[in-house]
This record gives structure tokens, C-alpha cells and sequence, in this order.
């Protein structure tokens, strides 16, 4: 019987594990940005596999931004890209580059994200 | 301000690509092509063969590149990007199908032989080797049909993501894990527990894949207002060149080349009428059904149909300049906009998927306490994972504003975005401006009254005379309703102006008239204080003048030589529809408020011809938008209606501003909506499909919190001690499958919205 229990305490032990692991994974661990850049060329985000690639990109404040989407991925979702706080929203068509051209915005961040808020992004203004 | 550029500046180039037989190949390709110079990007479609170059660069050195890199390419002309799009849909509907039929293939035959009982139990070797093939079988499946789940779920978790992708992947993979460990050691699970859920994986795939082609088959119709408006534009044009009328393609034409547009056809693009007269049929538009006579110096519009009569016109705008593609512009960026109301589901949807992940978690810990079951733990933590439903709560807004928005076009009205269509859903106060809105704008004579000597004509033509190089909307009036008096003149003809005696002087006095000296006779022409000014006697019509301001006429007084000679009352004719409009406006219940800047008699007698019972009268036009302002402090939820260009502040400072009669640059990009139709109906039909739209929108966020909230606990066996009912994992997919389809199929329903007949 103490053994069951002892699996039993394990169990759950994991289980709890698991669950702060989920909190921490997805809501507060900040990666680093994948891409930082100081230049105003386009920064090219390709939509692929459920994500944005790269998903958090780091540019500096004062200067007009370029993000240049190319969408790979199929699925509906991703046919469209949307920045909420910016009242921002453009197609993605299939395969084919989309520029879109942010004015110099103050440091921040700006999320992006599907129609459906499945595929997320940030822009971190720094 | 923020451009989305869809790299239409320079045309993109399109290539067909040979000899691609990776996805490696795809890298090599657009690297090469990446490395022309010029080329600012590149992207290979694999499935296509195809790659589209954006750049300053010539097709043959993109060619070469290619070739030089080992592949082929040849250049594609004529790219359509909507049947482009349609086609990579059409493949990816055909490919969901494949991957559900290979998927159902396996999984139903297994899930009809466990349900009768003919397939081997794991507790004899040969049962066990039996299901460890089938094991086998089903990853194979999985990774046919169900890899884009996984890879889906692999890549976002690495990107802190989580979606559905996720969730099914977790189910599905935990479901084979769980079997492949029964089948290899059935010691580590409690005998009771020794179950296979391989057919639960992959049928669980086939209903996802197959729910999501309907699905996608359902969405491509919400779109269909886009592509209606599209197609309207003709491929070619007859055009004018070197006094020959050659076909051109729609792209080749240029701006001010003179194009012919015979009976029945479809004009190109945009221009002026130089010569001809005709009918066209704006209602794909405007919504408007009367054909509109067109004739020279009139606008005409790219994709309304010529009905009769030939003409010529100039062109004035092409490509993205036109206004059809500045209307199918405004309803995309519209389609894509998310009003408040969607807010909620929003925050929900971008954590609900670590939730349920928790929840499922959580399930199994209690399953396994409560219960000592890991089987049936396993099973109840799967069903959680796969009944979740994300997408349904993303989906229930985006839908319905797609469909209204672009039903909404179908009536001429054009709604910015989602905030603009919530608001009209939501208003109780219309506020009408009056001159343009409710009346036609264009003031006419209505009466000439003439005394002593002078002849109605005389009257008209002294009246013209000194009005004649004025600006001034009552002076278009004077001069043309002296044209028109006389007898055999047509529409479009003007009497020149060596026909009206030359002014010997001229004195004009702001807000009274005008004071000058014609053929040797002094006239003064303008109010009755004017007069008064002038010491002229005008005791006669004491009585008249007010009378006519009681029918919302402005009298113009005429004096020769210090004489009364005549009356020439001035009208802004009401629009046909606006008494019919305006009923239906207060039908709805809504409040009808008149605003104006003319004299509170005038005002009134508008207002009561129209019934509209509240009026707002001589306000300044800068003063107008404290008029709405004052109405939304009184708790109304206030649209202003205006013509969009000299009432901007009052549309900018109300809830929803309408520019009425658009098709203007200016009220297209100005005003929350946009009547194409000069009609205040579009009012009143904007207001019923928001209203339809938000109703819509509700149905669905109720039908997808609803399903979550009673889904997820029914998944995790919740009802299990009290019903004894627990869920079987397959029915939780198909529950999934179907909820998104419900979602979009409702909104899909709106489609069938019908704005109700009126007179």
C-alpha cells in the first residue's frame, strides 16, 4: 500500500510539475529576441508551422519599420496577420511577400497575432 | 500612417520552376534568386513549382540565375492573384480530404471490429503482436495525415506557443503512446486499464481533417463579396489609340487615353464622358437600381454596365486609384478589423490553450485518486485535450464581420471596420444635415413672381445677368433656370454669356445681395433688407415673403430702377426617398435629429415637410459637432449623416460618422461609412445589417463559450458520478471538427440576410 502510495505522491508531484511548468513555459518565460537590428531595411517574418519565425523581433524606437511577411503555411488561420493595438491588420497571401509599414513607434511592446489569436508574435520597441 | 504594401508598385514577377524535387531545393532557389541584384525578395512555392520576385530586375537574368543554380525557369505572365489564391485552397481542401480518407480508412474498420468484438485481446501474445502492427499502421497514418499537427505543435512550443495543432497532438500522440506501452508491457498498467486507443488517434485526425476542409470550403464563401466586386472589372477595354479602336488589356491602359463603351458592355476604369450619352447601372455599387444618364462631362466608374448608348470618355483613374479598387481595398482592411465585442473571446482564445493543457493535466491526476484508473485517466485527459476548441472562440467574430461587412457592400454601403459596423448596431440618435442629406443640395427655382412691366423672363434674365460669375449655389439656380426658359433647350446646352447683358458695375454686400447698373437700368438684387437698404417700396408682398419662407423657399427680391419687379423664390428640393427613409428611421425607433445652418423657419418648414419633429437650426458648420456632442452627453449612441466634406468635424466627433452619396476619395477615407447610394435608406439599411451582424456575432460567441464550458467539464468526466456518462474521446473530435464549422457555417447564414422591402 505504501508503495502505491508512494506512486501516488510521485505522481502528482510530476503532475504539479508539469502544470508550473505550462505557466512558466507559456505565459511568463521572455525569450530573447531573435532578431535585433538597428538598420531600416525590412525585417523579414516567414509564417510557417504555427509560427511566426522569428516570433519576437527587437528594433529601436524613432525610425519608420518594414516587417516583411511571407506566409508558407496552408492552414486559413494563417492568411492573416493583425496588430491589435496599432489597428493594424493585412492578408498574407500564400507564398507571396507583404510588406507592412509601421511609422516610428515608442518603445514598447506590440503584439501580433492570427485572425483566430493562435500564432503570436511581439515587437519589442526598444 | 501605415502602408501595407502588397509590392503592386513594381509588378512582381513570376517564374515556373523545373527540376525542384525537395524542399531543399527551395532554399537553393531562393537564394539564387535572392542574389540577382535588384531583387529585394523571392519566395518558391514547392507545391506549385513557382516563384514570385519582387524587384527592380529583368525576368531573363532571373531566368539564368536559376538555371545557373541547376533548375529551370521560365517566365509566367498575367498573374492573377485571386485565382491563384483559389487554386493553392483548392489544393490544400483536396489535400485535407486525402489525409481524412487515408486517416478514416484505417480507423473506422478498427473501431467497427473492437466495437463487435472481433479483433484479438492483448492478453495473449498473438493479440499483442496483432495490436503492435496495428500500432505500426496507425503512426504511419498519424504521420501522413496528422504531421501537420505535430509539426505545428513541435514548432510553436519551441515558439512559447500553444494552439490546437497543440491539443491534438497531445491527445492523439498521448492516445498511441498509451496504447504502444499496453501493447509492449501490459504489466505497467492495472489489468483493467489494458485497452488500445489506436483507432481513437487516427479517427480523431480523419474528423479534424475533414472538419477542417468543410471548414475551409465554408470560409472561402464568406469572401464572396470580394470576389463579386472583383470580377466586375472587365479584362479588356476598346481603346482609342492613333485614331484606331484596338482591345486593350485592363493593366495597359493609361491615364487620359480616350476609351469607346458600346451597349452592354462593362466600363474599364474610371473617367470623364467626352462624347455620347448612355445609361449605366451603378447598383453593383451603389446599391441604387435606376440606371444613370450619363452624358458628357459626367463621371463614369470602372465595372458598372453600360445599358444603352455608346460613348467616349477619358480615363482619370486606373489600377488601385479606381474607386472599385478602393472599395474592395476599404472592405478588406474592414473584413480583417475586430470591433470591441470580440475583445473577450480574444483574451480568452490566447490563454485558453495552456489552460485546457492544465485542466487535462489535472483530470488525470483526480481520475487516478479518485478512481486508481489510468485507463480511463488517459482517456478523460484525451478528450479534455481534444474537445477543446480554440478555434471556435477565434473564429466567432472574424466570420460574421467578413460576411456583414461585405453583405453590407452588396446595399452600396461601405463600413470601415468592425468598431464603425458595432456602433451603427448600436445607435439610437440619427443626425441628419440637412442641405445634400436630406434635400438634394443643388437648389432650383421654384416660382418666379413678376410685377409692373418685367416679364418673367426679364426678371430671370436681369436676375442672371448679375448672378453670372458667381459662385454661389443660388446663382447655378438663377442661371439655370433662365436657360430652361427657353423653349427647344436641352439638358447640358448653356446659354452663353454673351446672351445676358454685360454688368456696367457691380457692388456686392456680404449677407444682403447685389447692387449693379445693367443696360442702363440700376438693379438690385437680394433680400428683403436689401431692399429696405435701397428704400424700396416692397409693401406689395409684405405678406409673400414670409409665406414662402414658410415653404422652405429664399426669396430673392429683383428691383429695376427702384421699382419691385420681381420675386424669384429659391428651393433645395427634397430628396425623392428621404420622407420614406426617414420613416423607417423612426420605425426602428430610433431619434431623427435635422441639423442646418439655414434660418429656423426655413429649417422648420424642412423639418415638417420630411417629419422629422427635432431640429437643430442656424448652427454654424463648426459648431455642428457640439450639437452631437451634446446628444452622446444625454446617453445617445448618435450617427451623423453629412456629405462628408463640409461637415468632417461633426462625422469625426460622432459615434458613426456616414458620408452620404460617396464615391469621393475624401468620404471613402474619411467617414465610418460610406453611402454609396445618395440616399439616406443606406442609413437605415447599414443599421439593419449591423444589427443582423452583431446578432450573428452573439450567436456564435455564445455557441463557442457554450461549448467550451460544457465540452471541457463533460471531456473530463465531471458527470461521470452523477450519470455515469463519460465521453468518448472520438466523439470529442468529431464535437471539435464540427464546432468551428458551426461557427463559420452560422456565419455563413448571414449571407441570406435580406434587408426587409420598402417603398
Amino acid at each position: 500500500m505504501d508503495g502505491v502510495m508512494g506512486i501516488m505522491l510521485l505522481v502528482d508531484i510530476l503532475g504539479l510539475g508539469i502544470v508550473i511548468f505550462i505557466v512558466w513555459w507559456f505565459w511568463f518565460y521572455k525569450s530573447r529576441a531573435a532578431i535585433q537590428k538597428s538598420d531600416a531595411a525590412p525585417v523579414e517574418i516567414t509564417v510557417a508551422d504555427n509560427v511566426y519565425h522569428p516570433a519576437r523581433l527587437a528594433l529601436p524606437s524613432g525610425q519608420p519599420i518594414v516587417l516583411r511577411f511571407i506566409r508558407r503555411d496552408p492552414a486559413s488561420c494563417a492568411a492573416q496577420v493583425q496588430f491589435a493595438s496599432l489597428a493594424i491588420s493585412a492578408e498574407l497571401p500564400l507564398d507571396q511577400p507583404v510588406d507592412i509599414r509601421l511609422p516610428s513607434l515608442a518603445p514598447g511592446e506590440y503584439s501580433f497575432n492570427c485572425q483566430m489569436n493562435m500564432y503570436h508574435g511581439t515587437l519589442v520597441i526598444t | 500612417m501605415t502602408v501595407i504594401d502588397h509590392h503592386d508598385a513594381t509588378a512582381p514577377i513570376r517564374l515556373s520552376i523545373g527540376g525542384m524535387s525537395c524542399a531543399g531545393c527551395v532554399a537553393n532557389v531562393e537564394k539564387a534568386l535572392r542574389a540577382v541584384p535588384g531583387v529585394t525578395a523571392a519566395a518558391v512555392n514547392f507545391a506549385e513549382h513557382t516563384a514570385l520576385v519582387q524587384g527592380s530586375v529583368a525576368a531573363a537574368q532571373l531566368e539564368q540565375a536559376v538555371i545557373d543554380a541547376g533548375y529551370q525557369a521560365t517566365e509566367l505572365a498575367g498573374a492573377d492573384a485571386e485565382a491563384e489564391k483559389e487554386a493553392a485552397e483548392l489544393g490544400h481542401y483536396h489535400l485535407l480530404l486525402r489525409r481524412a480518407l487515408v486517416a478514416g480508412a484505417v480507423g473506422v474498420p478498427l473501431f467497427v471490429g473492437s466495437l463487435l468484438g472481433m479483433l484479438p485481446v492483448l492478453s495473449i501474445s498473438s493479440g499483442r503482436m496483432f495490436w503492435a502492427v496495428i500500432g505500426v499502421l496507425t503512426l504511419v497514418v498519424m504521420v501522413y495525415s496528422g504531421r501537420q499537427f505535430f509539426t505545428g505543435a513541435y514548432k510553436s512550443f519551441f515558439a512559447h506557443n500553444a494552439n490546437m495543432d497543440t491539443l491534438i497532438a497531445m491527445g492523439t500522440g498521448a492516445a498511441w503512446l498509451y496504447s504502444m506501452v499496453v501493447v509492449i508491457n501490459p504489466a505497467l498498467v492495472p489489468s483493467l486499464a489494458q485497452h488500445a486507443y489506436f483507432e481513437a488517434a487516427v479517427i480523431i485526425i480523419a474528423l479534424i481533417n475533414f472538419g477542417s476542409a468543410l471548414e475551409m470550403r465554408a470560409r472561402s464563401h464568406t469572401s464572396e463579396a470580394i470576389k463579386r466586386l472583383i470580377g466586375l472589372q472587365p479584362k479588356l477595354a476598346r481603346v482609342v489609340r492613333n485614331g484606331e479602336e484596338v482591345d486593350v488589356a485592363i493593366d495597359d491602359i493609361g491615364l487620359d487615353e480616350t476609351v469607346r463603351v458600346r451597349p452592354g458592355e462593362r466600363i474599364a476604369v474610371d473617367g470623364v464622358v467626352l462624347d455620347g450619352q448612355a445609361n449605366v447601372d451603378e447598383s453593383m455599387l451603389t446599391g441604387e437600381p435606376i440606371p444613370v444618364e450619363k452624358h458628357a462631362g459626367s463621371d463614369v466608374v470602372g465595372g458598372t454596365i453600360n445599358i444603352t448608348g455608346t460613348f467616349l470618355y477619358q480615363v482619370s483613374r486606373i489600377g488601385k486609384q479606381t474607386l472599385l479598387a478602393q472599395i474592395v481595398e476599404m472592405i478588406r482592411q474592414a473584413q480583417s478589423s475586430k470591433p470591441a465585442i470580440g475583445r473577450m473571446a480574444d483574451r480568452v482564445s490566447s490563454v485558453f490553450v495552456p489552460v485546457v493543457m492544465i485542466v487535462a493535466v489535472l483530470t488525470l491526476l483526480l481520475w487516478l485518486h479518485l478512481w486508481s484508473d489510468v485507463s480511463y485517466g488517459i482517456v478523460t485527459m484525451m478528450t479534455v485535450l481534444i474537445i477543446a476548441c480554440p478555434c471556435a472562440l477565434g473564429l466567432a467574430t472574424p466570420m460574421s464581420i467578413m460576411v456583414g461587412v461585405g453583405k453590407a457592400a452588396e446595399y452600396g454601403v461601405l463600413i470601415r471596420n468592425g468598431e464603425a459596423l458595432e456602433q451603427s448596431g448600436r445607435l439610437t440618435t440619427v443626425v441628419l444635415d440637412k442641405t445634400g442629406t436630406v434635400t438634394k443640395g443643388k437648389p432650383v427655382v421654384s416660382q418666379v413672381f413678376n410685377f409692373g412691366e418685367w416679364t418673367e423672363q426679364q426678371v430671370l434674365r436681369f436676375a442672371a445677368a448679375v448672378e453670372v460669375g458667381s459662385e454661389h449655389p443660388l446663382a447655378a439656380a438663377i442661371l439655370m433656370a433662365y436657360q430652361r426658359s427657353f423653349e427647344g433647350l436641352h439638358a447640358g446646352e448653356s446659354v452663353s454669356g454673351t446672351d445676358l447683358p454685360a454688368l456696367q458695375s457691380f457692388e456686392s454686400t456680404s449677407g444682403y445681395g447685389i447692387h449693379a447698373h445693367i443696360e442702363g437700368h440700376t438693379v438690385v438684387l437680394g433680400n428683403q433688407r436689401l431692399m429696405e437698404l435701397h428704400k424700396i417700396d416692397c409693401s406689395a408682398v409684405e405678406d409673400l415673403v414670409p409665406e414662402l419662407a414658410d415653404q422652405a423657399c429664399t426669396p430673392l427680391l429683383l428691383a429695376i430702377d427702384q421699382g419691385l419687379a420681381g420675386i424669384i423664390a429659391i428651393t433645395d428640393p427634397i430628396k425623392e426617398d428621404s420622407i420614406a427613409a426617414i420613416q423607417r428611421m423612426y420605425a426602428l425607433g430610433l431619434k431623427v435629429v435635422m441639423i442646418t445652418g439655414d434660418h429656423r423657419v426655413t429649417a422648420n418648414a424642412v423639418a415638417a415637410q420630411v417629419g422629422i419633429k427635432d431640429v437643430f437650426a442656424e448652427v454654424l458648420p463648426q459648431h455642428k459637432v457640439d450639437c452631437v456632442t451634446r446628444l452622446q452627453q444625454a446617453g445617445d449612441v448618435v450617427a451623423m449623416v453629412g456629405d462628408g466634406i463640409n461637415d468632417a468635424p461633426a462625422l469625426a466627433g460622432s459615434d458613426v460618422g456616414f458620408a452620404i452619396g460617396g464615391g469621393t476619395d475624401i468620404a471613402i477615407h474619411s467617414a465610418d461609412v460610406t453611402l454609396m447610394r445618395d440616399s439616406l435608406h443606406g442609413v437605415v439599411d447599414a443599421l439593419l445589417i449591423s444589427r443582423a451582424t452583431l446578432t450573428n456575432i452573439r450567436q456564435n460567441l455564445f455557441g463557442a463559450f457554450i461549448y467550451n464550458a460544457v465540452g471541457i467539464p463533460l471531456a473530463a468526466g465531471l458527470f461521470y458520478p452523477l450519470l455515469g456518462v463519460l465521453l468518448n474521446p472520438m466523439f470529442a473530435g468529431a464535437a471539435m471538427a464540427m464546432s468551428s464549422l458551426t461557427v463559420v457555417t452560422n456565419a455563413n447564414r448571414l449571407r441570406l440576410f435580406k434587408v426587409p422591402a420598402y417603398k
